[in-house]
């Protein structure tokens, strides 16, 4: 199927992703051609199936919610690009 | 010539004292300084001088966390993350007397790929002819196991990339049952279908490796609460009476030739030995690629967010706006294939798109496990091609997706379905590209796989071949 210069637009977006031009454009056509091979599943014949999300029959899995030992604030920003004091710093979020 | 021994030899020769650890350090060391520059198995050049081991060394891939040693999923956006502490399995390996290799396996970018071009560090050569493709994702794991330059490796497997690998390199590369190996402290790509595996020279090794790396972890909930077997114990040598099933949808036009003759040979090797084998049907398999790439996708655009440059790894510099920083950040940080993944992914999840692609794929994804369950009733494992083709050339696919995407046409559907399944060397093309045999089983029967496999590799000498380099 044909994907139009918008959805993809609005996709980058939604991803958080910056694309140039260029990658714009080959990316939309490379795109269309896998959706074009995934349409394939209209012909799947799914009518009374139910879905598979996850494959082993697990469900609600909880523990104790019980302190234990954790990462030393430190440690945990040892690989932050920008800290202050122990939190994480980001560029301003409220206007 | 130390780090041409499998592990267990190896294991052997230090328990009576014939060798000991630094000396097989040291020849791993001397075969990475004199192969690696061509065939760039590892991320980094190796540094003389620097190997100081404690135990028999196992390498890793580049997404499997490992505390204080650089873990970076080969991609500009996770350049010079140290993980604060090991995975699961790393924590197993060491507690058992196994010393991490302090260099990383080359990968595909977030295990996006086929053939290890996708690397920040750039790609893997095949030991066996350089121009070509190792496989991938894990690429740098089978082509190092395959050149000696590692004893054993851990991989990842999503769609194929332990056993697409494990096939063009030479190697054994099993993907175990979704649940039997713990991910965490795994770089998450499709959580469904991630699993952790070993990549070896032998079966043994594999089995070895499996009683190490398996079990329940409550840090992964979705580990199963299984008991581990000692599945060395499956290494005995004898089929007679296994059930096999040869797939008539993995047999189509497409296949190379050369690839179906030397598996059918494989196969006819399985009757000799006293396998039953007949043909099965896994009549939905035409879909597993597309499934895949929906759900896989998916998931992959969801896990992928948390890159953002807030916590870890690259930050584009002077930028002002949080949403802007996120998208500049990503925007460099991203290789092609993992833009085209996370967009792919989202936009099947998008308002409008849901229900027609990702609600759609996990319906038929039903129908492909359904096929598997059929035929394991009846079948104790299934044989296949591991991929359609033997090693293609480094640049072949790169410009079209869709036809790198379609090199995992045999292995997509063995995630889907969440069962486990290896690859062992089954012969060499007339080229001189080694070929790998798949052996299917349901889920939590890797005993099945390793008495097959077993009995196969002793019976024929393919696991003994190594490329000249």
């Amino acid at each position: 199927m044909a994907i139009s210069r918008e959805t993809i637009e609005y996709v980058a977006n939604l991803s958080r992703i910056q694309l140039s031009e260029e990658e714009l454009k080959k990316i939309s056509g490379q795109l269309a051609a896998i959706l074009d091979f995934i349409d394939k599943l209209k012909n799947a014949d799914i009518g009374n199936v139910s879905p598979t999300s996850h494959i082993l029959p697990l469900n609600n899995i909880l523990r104790e919610d019980s302190p234990k030992e954790s990462l030393p604030a430190v440690q945990a920003l040892a690989n932050a690009p920008q800290k202050k004091n122990d939190f994480y710093a980001v560029p301003k979020v409220i206007e | 010539m130390l780090n041409k021994l499998t592990a267990h030899e190896l294991l052997e020769k230090l328990e009576k004292k014939e060798t000991t650890v630094n000396d097989i350090a040291t020849a791993l060391s001397s075969r990475i300084q004199e192969v690696d520059p061509r065939v760039r198995a590892y991320v980094r050049l190796a540094q003389p001088g620097q190997i100081n081991q404690c135990g028999l060394p196992i390498s890793i891939k580049d997404n499997i966390c490992t505390e204080g040693l650089n873990t970076e999923c080969c991609s500009k956006i996770l350049e010079g993350f140290k993980p604060p502490y090991d995975a699961t399995v790393i924590k197993k390996l060491k507690s058992a007397g196994i010393a991490i290799w302090p260099n990383k396996l080359n990968m595909d970018e977030f295990a996006f790929g086929s053939s290890t071009e996708n690397s920040s560090f750039g790609p893997t050569h095949n030991p066996w002819n350089l121009e070509c493709v190792p496989g991938g994702s894990s690429g740098g794991s089978a082509a190092a196991v395959a050149a000696d330059e590692a004893i054993w490796a851990l991989g990842s497997d999503t769609g194929g990339s332990i056993r697409q690998p494990a096939a063009f390199c030479g190697v054994v590369g099993l993907k175990p049952t979704y649940g039997r190996v713990s991910r965490y402290g795994l770089i998450a790509f499709a959580s469904s279908l991630d699993q952790i595996g070993p990549l070896t020279k032998d079966v043994r090794d594999s089995a070895l490796l499996m009683n190490i790396i398996s079990g329940h972890d409550e840090k992964d909930s979705t580990s199963a609460d299984i008991p581990v077997p000692d599945y060395t114990q499956a290494l005995h040598g004898d089929i007679k009476g296994l059930k096999v099933g040869v797939p008539k949808e993995y047999f189509i036009e497409g296949m190379d030739p050369e690839t179906r003759k030397i598996v059918d040979e494989a196969i006819n090797k399985l009757k000799s030995l006293g396998a039953q084998v007949a043909p099965v049907s896994l009549p939905n398999s035409q879909y597993a690629v597309p499934v895949y790439y929906i759900i896989a996708t998916a998931e992959a655009s969801s896990n992928l967010a948390r890159f953002d440059g807030d916590q870890y790894g690259l930050r584009k510099a002077g930028i002002q706006n949080l949403i802007e920083s996120y998208k500049q950040t990503r925007g460099e940080g991203f290789g092609q294939e993992a833009k085209r993944r996370i967009l792919l992914g989202t936009f099947a999840l998008s308002h409008g798109y849901y229900d027609a692609y990702y609600l759609r794929a996990l319906k038929v994804r039903t129908l492909i496990k359904n096929d598997f369950d059929k035929v394991f009733s009846e079948f104790d494992c299934i044989v296949a091609p591991t991929a359609p083709t033997p090693a293609f050339k480094i640049g072949e696919k790169s410009a079209d997706p869709l036809s790198m995407y379609l090199s995992d046409i045999y292995t997509i559907s063995v995630n889907l379905a969440g069962i486990p399944a290896i690859s062992l060397p089954c012969g060499l093309t007339k080229s001189g590209l080694p070929i790998g045999l798949q052996i299917l089983a349901k889920p939590f029967a890797e005993e099945t796989i390793f008495r097959a496999a077993y009995a196969y590799e002793q019976s024929t000498e393919w696991h003994k071949l190594k490329p000249k380099l």
